[in-house]
């Protein structure tokens, strides 16, 4: 009993927590890559054009609200969503034809274009603060929990109760169906084949025919739609508040480069490497240890490796140990 | 002097607009202004030599200025004794475990070939080394954080003055720097980039959190100055007497005596908090001056014409018999240097060390827009950009209050447009960077005043 009671406490606290946030982290590491592959360039506006997308998400919840449509025990959110993403390609195109597109043109080093990214990285915070105001925002509604932790107690009879928010199965979710569509776009279309090609030798791409705007354009709708989706999972599971995306394009851009930057699925599984790692290392796992060990062995401490202010500070440091011995990340393969 | 033309004209301009921001909004503003800028132009100079001279991106201004802002107190505050008493032997004890264990690691790695012993050895190194210290730090650091929490909690500094710890500031952020250095300097241009932004929050979070050592988020505040304080210059004979006689003609036209008396009162207390900022301008002048001197002797020295062949073309430097490797080490350790004493003097100027003021917008990519602004690799042009950008950082806000109402003139003043829109005014100053740095990238990307170099 007492060991299915340890399971529960994992589960609870770090199995399921840091799968969420894996899902959040994947898909904006996805986003990094992809711009990193195709466009070439470190793209320091992810935090803040997550944050726009999440920011489009909202006003289109709060529009339906005012309408009275809702979805019942699902979020609002999910209705704005595909709102939301075209707003944002509309955005993201914008962006490319006034910065973007000029340094492209010029054949400009990728040093630049992240000194540029950094300019748009400054606008975006700004359009995002001016029109929604940098408060901290919930616009979750509907059913919050799938299993309470109390029901879940009354239910098994064990002492450790599992609670699961809709949020996080919705998350979930969510990455999955979206991660496995992209990996068939990109796998298996005519278009997405030919994105991988122009990531892998662009000059090659070009002589085969392959019309660069047209993958250019693909390239920030997919990155739109990972970036609003991303977004607004992160704001319905947590809050959205600009300065917390602006931060969180740290962790991102180490899922990235932990996974192998250029590399999709890498970063896909880099996400779910720092979201563990940060979670694992900074739990208290005195609880756990009262379960498993007889009560004479029970432990005087917390029994946390790390404390839970250097959150960020391990998922960095996994990030510069693998920079040290495989810059080219965990999961190396083939660009894109 | 014709040639030096664009560049006197630029300075020109910008003492000219900190001058009118003195007549008309105060001379406190425009001197706390001027201030600011002495220490971002500080700052730029170290970045610029990083960039401008190397081409190396170190997007850990961040991490430096706090280290820089930490030597401030480490250096200032006087040494609490009890806490020291308390748990001083236990911190020292690992201290030196931490150093044996830098020293075992050394040894392992120049003894052994590279293998996969070696990686396990020095791994169980780590990890046993870390257990350890926490083992033995840990009732040090609670009997330490335990002694008076309100006012100290802390180990406190040295009781030295101030001002040394500009040195110091440079001692710390070059040491980190050659830490960095050693690890991430092989990596491309954006890979250092990411890797010393996120090195830098590391930097942060230990700062924050390790209260024993900084107080952490609960701030050191009443640091010690290395000017006068207007309290006590209110009192003093010499500064009434001062402000007496600059004001002259203008007391002399109140003819009742006590009506003289509290305007005379009313200008010392003004005249009391110009003169101190006066007292930091100084300060901070000749430090920006010696910098600008030293900086500018090494762009025109055999090493700076070095730096700029490794910049423009590593392979050929390498070829050529440069060490590359060495040299963007030394640089990288240099400009972080320069950018410790900016922290410093930060912190000096302030008075207090708040941890959670550290955010990278502000401390890694202000600086950066300043100096692509200011014009890379020319130190002239970094100054102007540390001035320009910093002025336009702070003036942000009045002059986008003045075209909000402006263009929404025709709107009544409870539209809620344009309440919306005067609520978020502070954050107008993000588009004008924004925009301003899009801007000269795509239409000045050499920067304002651009790298001129001439063979003398």
């Amino acid at each position: 009993m007492d060991f299915i009671n340890a399971i529960i406490l994992l589960l609870n606290y770090i199995f399921i927590p840091a799968l969420t946030y894996g899902s959040q982290l994947a898909l904006g590491a996805i986003f990094v890559t992809l711009i990193y592959g195709i466009l070439r360039f470190a793209n320091f506006a992810t935090g803040d054009m997550m944050s726009f997308g999440t920011m489009a998400a909202i006003l289109f919840t709060w529009y339906f609200q005012s309408l009275g449509v809702s979805l019942g025990v699902l979020p609002t959110a999910l209705i704005a969503i595909p709102f939301a993403i075209i707003f944002m390609i509309f955005y993201m195109l914008l962006i490319d034809k006034f910065v973007f597109k000029y340094y492209r043109n010029q054949k400009s080093p990728p040093v630049q274009l992240a000194m540029v990214s950094i300019g748009v990285m400054f606008v975006t915070q700004a359009v995002v603060r001016i029109i929604i105001g940098p408060s901290d925002r919930r616009f979750f509604d509907g059913e919050k929990f799938i299993i309470k932790a109390g029901e879940f107690k009354e239910i098994t009879g064990l002492n450790e109760g599992l609670a699961i928010k809709s949020t996080q199965i919705l998350t979930i979710l969510v990455t999955l169906i979206l991660v496995s569509t992209l990996f068939w776009f990109l796998n298996k279309t005519k278009t997405g084949k030919s994105m991988k090609a122009y990531s892998d030798n662009e000059d090659l791409a070009l002589l085969s025919g392959i019309d660069p705007k047209k993958i250019v354009m693909i390239t920030w709708i997919i990155a739109g739609i990972l970036a609003t989706i991303g977004g607004t999972l992160y704001g319905l599971d947590k809050s959205f508040k600009p300065f917390t995306y602006f931060n969180n394009m740290l962790p991102i851009f180490a899922a990235a480069i932990v996974g192998g930057i250029g590399n999709p699925f890498g970063a896909f599984l880099g996400g779910y490497v720092i979201a563990f790692s940060e979670i694992f290392l900074t739990y208290a796992y005195k609880k756990f240890f009262m379960y498993v060990l007889p009560e004479s062995m029970e432990p005087d401490g917390l029994v946390q490796l790390l404390s839970t202010d250097y959150k960020f500070a391990v998922s960095f440091s996994i990030l510069v140990i693998v920079l040290l011995y495989r810059p080219s990340g965990i999961f190396k393969g083939k660009v894109l | 002097m014709r040639k030096n033309l664009n560049v006197i004209a630029a300075y020109s301009i910008m003492m000219g607009l900190i001058i009118l921001v003195g007549i008309f909004q105060s001379w406190n503003i425009a001197l706390s202004i001027f201030n600011l800028c002495l220490i971002s132009a500080v700052m730029t100079m170290g970045a610029n030599i990083q960039w401008g001279y190397a081409g190396l991106i170190n997007f850990g201004i961040m991490g430096y200025t706090a280290l820089g802002g930490l030597a401030a107190v480490l250096i200032s505050v006087n040494p609490v004794q009890e806490a020291w008493s308390v748990g001083g032997s236990n911190i020292l004890l690992s201290l030196f475990l931490i150093i044996g264990m830098v020293l075992a690691i050394r040894y392992v790695l120049k003894k052994y070939d590279k293998s996969k012993l070696r990686t396990y050895i020095i791994a169980t190194i780590i990890i046993s080394g870390i257990i350890l210290v926490r083992f033995i730090s840990e009732p040090g650091i609670e009997a330490i954080e335990e002694v008076n929490p309100a006012k100290t909690g802390f180990l406190g500094g040295f009781g030295l003055p101030i001002i040394f710890s500009w040195i110091v500031g440079a001692v710390f952020a070059g040491g980190l720097a050659f830490i960095i250095g050693k690890v991430a300097l092989g990596l491309r241009a954006d890979y250092l980039a990411i890797a010393t932004l996120l090195i830098s929050e590391i930097v942060i979070a230990i700062i924050k959190h390790e209260d024993w050592l900084t107080r952490g988020v609960k701030n050191v505040i009443g640091l010690k100055r290395p000017a006068p304080y207007e309290v006590d210059l209110q009192q003093t004979d010499w500064f009434i007497n001062l402000i007496e006689k600059f004001n002259f003609s203008k007391l002399n036209l109140i003819q009742d005596f006590s009506e003289r008396q509290s305007a005379l009162n009313q200008l010392v207390i003004e005249g009391s908090s110009i003169f101190v900022k006066l007292c930091y301008s100084g300060l901070f002048l000749v430090v920006v001056i010696i910098l600008l001197i030293l900086t500018q002797k090494a762009l025109y020295s055999p090493w700076g014409r070095m730096m700029r062949a490794i910049r423009d073309n590593e392979e050929a430097a390498n070829a050529m018999g440069k060490n590359v490797v060495k040299q963007h080490l030394l640089i990288f350790v240099l400009g972080s240097a320069i950018v410790g004493i900016a922290g410093a003097m930060l912190v000096t100027q302030d008075g207090l060390f708040t941890p959670g003021s550290y955010r990278p917008m502000r401390y890694t990519f202000l600086i950066w827009v300043m100096v692509i602004v200011g014009g890379s690799g020319n130190n002239f042009g970094a100054i102007l950009g540390g001035f320009a950008v910093w002025f336009l950082w702070i003036e942000a806000a009045p002059i986008a209050l003045f075209v909000i109402n402006l263009t929404t003139s025709g709107l009544a003043d409870t539209h809620f447009l344009k309440q919306h829109l005067i609520e978020s005014v502070p954050y107008f100053r993000f588009l004008m960077m924004g925009i301003g740095l899009l801007l000269i990238m795509r239409y000045r990307p050499k920067g304002i005043l651009p790298e001129k170099i001439e063979i003398k």
